[in-house]
């Protein structure tokens, strides 16, 4: 894909970089408890006695997040482990009340896939690389801790312990930070296709581990860091670009690469060792004897497949082929939320072109002069739907259509009631607009007898003319007819 | 005493000639690991009683367990799913009620440098 | 005037329920009886008010003619590893001390609600870890038994439910809850000459248990004979959603469904079990065992569990590696103790709070667990385990197909002094050497008592059954206890 290299005094460095993506999982409850996922409560409300471990509570699963972890595993053509079993993980920390993680380490409920990624996902003629996944696990959230609220002592706040998260682990196929960053959006774009995860990561609903080394051009490779909770694609290639020139630098001056924690800091830029994970190394995992086996049967499977949604790449083929252009079927396919909105909008009966044309210049325009996001649009596709279906019969023009898109987003009224309310309807009378063009050609007369004698650009002329006399409410095809004629 | 009703093999480390014996900075690594403190005469001391005790188990390194799957489930019984409702949580002050030291609405624990 | 100390779950039932006495008046007799036996310290917290209220809610029930639950009227003592809403529960270790759960086990919550009254926490080994009750943050259990060498040698109830044993023994209760990791029910019943049956897993659920070893606790009653037995058992068990392992089934009608009538039935004696050494006092009763079940009119086969030797290690790796995960919660963050040395951070807090909770054995066995499962050894170990346990397993699948029950000594001694075998944890570990193979697998097993040793203690027969068999196991206990002619008692000394 791209040639990503880092010069060094002793020549050429390769980057490596593998990611470990923690995804929350769409779901209402916790993976084991019926308390809420609600997002900003009141500190240790959306907490059970079973998420603050309390002595004697038992996990017992919800299906629905292992539903969403297998339906993703289907939407990159995984395979689907049937039988999968929960370990714990166990380490001490504040946020961990259990003393342990329920994860899954030795076997996973989705192994081995692969994901398409192409650096420009705009330009169809971006080269495409297939990036490995490992595998795909789920596995609880832990809680939070505030350091800066009081002087000698941490807080904690338990309601994201507990929360599902399913781990994506990638194959370290990756070479340079924009490859690692088309990754993650085509991925965020996959999650959100299938709707396993919002793919949120402000708020923290994905974030990703980023596993850095460095190495000689086809080389063997390197020690390994992990830069741990990076929260934005901005931060995670930044800290790439970072890691592998801190390495690149600390090989060159005879140092060796620890293989270490670290964490990214954004105001600074740089990566530094995270020393209070230091020996929490030897996790101890083995099967949590709370739990059984998970066993998948042939019913849940095809559910699981029958729930899948069209995914960007099959939907960018499909409206290719309806005669969008390359470029937007890439567009509108890159982000779900865009091909949703789409798919809305043909559903509501509008032409594919005409639509995508509007949906692409003009919704997009005016949002970006909002500086809203689709999401946040004040105008649906069903008023959109009614907007274009008045150009479409000819009720009123296209240059009207932005008129009254204006007024929509201004008044938030609906398209009709503001065509009809201004009186833009455009006019087929013909009698009305042969009277406007006869007084045109009247006020014209040496224009008529140049257009006569074969100076046919003119003809451009006398349409403006008339449409500026109709004060734009003509229909072009009429004008052009009526205009034909009494021209000769 | 009791008489033991079975041979015990004592030592056997050397007999099945994979697990070494247990030492203090091993001791002092699991205590460690365990987040339990310990001082040196108790060290000292864990190491004689670990070591007793891995060499009486390690005798399990003879049985020949050839296409044999470690035990899953020890009675016949399917994992039973959840359906995803809320049903639990909103019970702080239960959550709360033992805490050794809480502020306001949160646990406190000694700060942590990160 | 009736002596409630003497009556049985259903005799105290049965005398509610026809009216005969009232509920209250047994509470009372039993709450003084509870007063006045501290020195065996089997009660942690007794609850003597708690005791009165689920009487008189007996007695308003069956005054306004309500139907009566299954336990009405019964009380009983809790072993102190069920959590109970608003009375402490330390499951015996000083990092609980001070712990008041804000819910209630389901196992308890059951008792509860087929008319049981609480007349305490009992005493127990420290997180279940024990044989002798020796390990309680809240000191020693001693038996109500004493040899007949005219001694007062204090003597180990069992363990871990040691408070249950000796409370039962001593009449202070007529039932009471214990639980069973590795022969925690059985043991204890048989150095006191009571029943007890550990149920096959899953049939109590273990949410609100204080988790010892996961794969292994199951909960089950303990009382002076096999019918109270079934009853509490049919009180205690049923299908838990709560608990992921809690197995889907009704409860059986065990107590209506006891039969000692044999005829038909197959029981095997495993070689195994008698090997060279084996007591003198333990092999006369096993024979004697033998004779009162083919007087039964049962079949007695020779059977081979040969994975039996390896039971007791297998044990001491699976139950120490999950039990040093399943109390990492005790950390002093939520709950319990904390001890925060001046200028310690989180980590050592944590290091300073579990040194100073856990007792010497709970140490021990967090760190055999830690070392069996840390990098490098998971395999060895553990895995190692589980395949052994695996093979024990199907040892007894195998015996399945030549018998229906299994008799065998739940102990290889009778009860031992207090003190004997604390110097020496191998030794201790070595008391279960009967009772774990059954818990390995999973299966029913229950201790009848069979008689008495030379120095007048008593012994206990182990049953073990199939999977879902309690009915089985149930009803050889029975067809023993009708042939034992065990009367035996423990003098009133304290
Ligand atoms: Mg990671
Ligand atoms: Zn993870």
């Amino acid at each position: 894909m791209s040639e990503y290299r880092i010069q060094g005094n002793t020549g050429e460095w390769e980057v490596v970089i593998g990611l470990e993506v923690h995804a929350q999982v769409t779901s209402e409850s916790k993976l084991f408890s019926g308390s809420s996922t609600g997002f900003g409560a009141e500190p240790n409300s959306h907490v059970s006695l079973v998420d603050a471990a309390m002595p004697g509570m038992l996990p017992v699963p919800n299906r629905e997040c292992l539903r969403q972890a297998v339906r993703t595993g289907m939407a990159i053509n995984a395979h689907i482990n049937r039988w999968s079993r929960f370990d714990r993980k166990n380490y001490f920390y504040a946020d961990l009340p259990q003393g342990y993680q329920i994860s899954q380490l030795y076997h996973p409920i989705v192994g081995e896939g692969e994901i398409e990624v192409t650096l420009n996902e705009k330009d169809p003629d971006s080269a495409v690389k297939k990036i490995g996944i490992e595998r795909i696990h789920v596995e609880q959230d832990a809680g939070k801790l505030m350091h800066d609220q009081h002087p000698t002592m941490s807080f904690v706040d338990l309601n994201r312990s507990g929360v599902a998260l399913m781990e994506i682990v990638s194959r370290p196929d990756m070479r340079s930070p924009q490859e690692a960053g088309a990754y993650v959006k085509k991925l965020r774009s996959i999650l959100r296709y299938v709707g396993s995860c919002d793919g949120n990561m402000e708020q923290g609903s994905m974030r990703a581990d980023v596993n850095v080394s460095v190495r000689k051009p086809g080389g063997e490779l390197g020690t390994r860091t992990e830069t741990k909770n990076v929260n934005s694609i901005r931060f995670m290639m930044q800290a790439i670009e970072y890691e592998a020139q801190r390495q690149v630098d600390l090989i060159e001056s005879g140092g060796t690469v620890v293989q270490e924690t670290r964490l990214f800091d954004p105001n600074k830029m740089e990566t530094r060792s995270m020393r209070s994970k230091e020996d929490a190394h030897d996790y101890r995992y083995f099967p949590d004897p709370d739990l059984l086996p998970v066993e998948l049967d042939d019913a849940f499977l095809e559910e699981c497949r029958a729930s899948l949604p069209e995914l960007p790449d099959a939907k960018r083929a499909r409206y290719e082929a309806m005669g969008l252009t390359a470029y937007n079927a890439a567009v509108l396919t890159a982000e779900a939320e865009t091909a949703f909105w789409f798919e809305d909008l043909l559903a509501e009966g509008v032409d594919a072109k005409q639509g995508s044309n509007w949906l692409m210049s003009e919704l997009f325009g005016a949002l970006n002069k909002l500086g809203k996001t689709l999401d946040e649009s004040p105008v649906n596709p069903k008023q959109a739907a009614e907007l274009l279906g008045l150009v479409a019969d000819g009720t009123i023009s296209g240059s009207i259509a932005k008129q009254v898109f204006e007024i929509m987003l201004e008044t938030g009224q609906g398209a009709a009631a503001i065509v009809e309310e201004k009186g833009l309807k455009q006019t087929s009378d013909t009698g009305a607009i042969e009277a406007e063009i006869a007084k045109i050609m009247a006020a014209n007369e040496d224009k008529v007898a140049e257009y006569r004698g074969g100076k046919d650009k003119l003809f451009g002329f006398f349409v403006g003319q008339t449409m500026k006399a109709m004060q734009g409410k003509a229909n072009p095809q009429v004008i052009n007819d009526l205009l034909k004629k009494m021209l000769g | 005493m009791t008489e033991t009703a079975f041979p015990l093999k004592r030592g056997g480390a050397d007999a099945s000639g994979t697990l070494m014996s247990v030492d203090k900075d091993t001791v002092n690594k699991i205590a460690r690991l365990s987040r339990i403190a310990i001082n040196d005469a108790e060290a000292d001391k864990m190491v004689g009683e670990l070591n007793g005790i891995l060499a009486w188990v390690e005798q399990l390194g003879e049985v020949d367990c050839t296409g044999v799957e470690p035990m899953t489930a020890v009675i016949p019984n399917k994992l039973r799913l959840r359906d995803d409702v809320v049903t639990d949580g909103d019970v702080r002050d239960k959550v709360l009620a033992n805490a050794p030291a809480k502020e306001g609405s949160f646990f406190g624990v000694p700060k942590v440098i990160e | 005037m009736t002596d409630f100390s003497r009556l049985g779950v259903a005799s105290i039932r049965d005398g509610v329920a026809k009216g005969e006495f009232k509920a209250v008046e047994v509470a009372e007799a039993l709450n003084t009886r509870v007063a006045a036996a501290k020195a065996l310290n089997a009660f942690i917290v007794e609850t003597p008010e708690k005791a009165i209220e689920a009487a008189q809610a007996v007695d308003a029930d069956r005054a306004a003619s309500k139907p009566l639950g299954k336990m009405a009227g019964v009380p009983i003592g809790m072993k102190d590893l069920f959590c109970t809403e608003g009375v402490q529960t330390t499951a015996a270790s000083h990092i609980l001390e001070g712990f008041v759960p804000t819910y209630e086990s389901t196992v308890s919550a059951n008792l509860w609600k087929a008319g049981a009254g609480m007349l305490g926490k009992l005493n127990m080994d420290q997180f279940a870890m024990g044989s002798s009750n020796e390990t309680s943050y809240f000191g020693n259990v001693i038996s109500p038994w004493r040899r007949n060498d005219g001694g007062n040698v204090a003597l180990a109830p069992g363990g871990s439910s040691g408070g249950s044993s000796s409370a039962i023994a001593a009449r202070l209760c007529p039932a009471a809850t214990g639980t069973d990791t590795g022969g925690s029910i059985r043991q204890p019943a048989a150095f006191v000459g009571i029943s007890g049956i550990k149920p096959t897993y899953g049939r109590c659920s273990r949410w609100g248990v204080v988790a010892f070893a996961s794969s292994l606790d199951q909960a089950g009653p303990m009382a002076r004979d096999v019918r109270d037995c079934a009853i509490m058992l049919e009180a205690m068990a049923g299908f838990d959603p709560k608990d992921s392992t809690s197995l889907d089934l009704p409860v059986p009608a065990w107590e209506a469904g006891l039969n000692s009538d044999l005829r038909g039935k197959k029981i095997g004696i495993p070689k195994e079990y008698r090997l060279d050494g084996i007591d003198e006092d333990i092999a006369q009763m096993w024979d004697n065992g033998i004779a009162w079940l083919k007087d039964a009119g049962a079949e007695i086969v020779d059977i081979s569990l040969p994975h039996t030797k390896y039971a007791l290690p297998a044990y001491y790796i699976i139950a120490p590696a999950e039990a040093s995960s399943n109390l990492a919660r005790y950390d002093g963050v939520r709950f319990g103790l904390r001890d925060l040395p001046e200028g310690a951070g989180l980590q050592d807090m944590y290091a300073a709070t579990r040194a100073a909770g856990f007792g010497e054995e709970v140490r021990r066995r967090i760190m055999i667990g830690t070392y069996v499962l840390s990098a490098g050894f998971y395999d060895a170990y553990y895995t190692q385990a589980q395949k052994v346990r695996a093979l024990i397993a199907r040892d007894f699948e195998n015996a399945w197909s030549q018998c229906d029950l299994i008799l065998a000594p739940t102990a290889p001694s009778a009860a031992f002094g207090l003190g004997e075998k604390t110097s020496d944890p191998l030794s201790m570990y070595l008391n279960d050497v009967f009772a774990v193979p059954a818990s390995l697998a999973g299966l029913p097993a229950m201790s009848v008592p069979g008689g008495l040793s030379k120095e007048g203690l008593p012994l206990g027969l182990q049953i073990i059954g199939k999977a879902l068999d309690e009915q089985g196991v149930l009803d050889a206990g029975l067809a023993i206890e009708q042939r034992s002619g065990f009367t035996a008692e423990a003098g009133e000394w304290w």
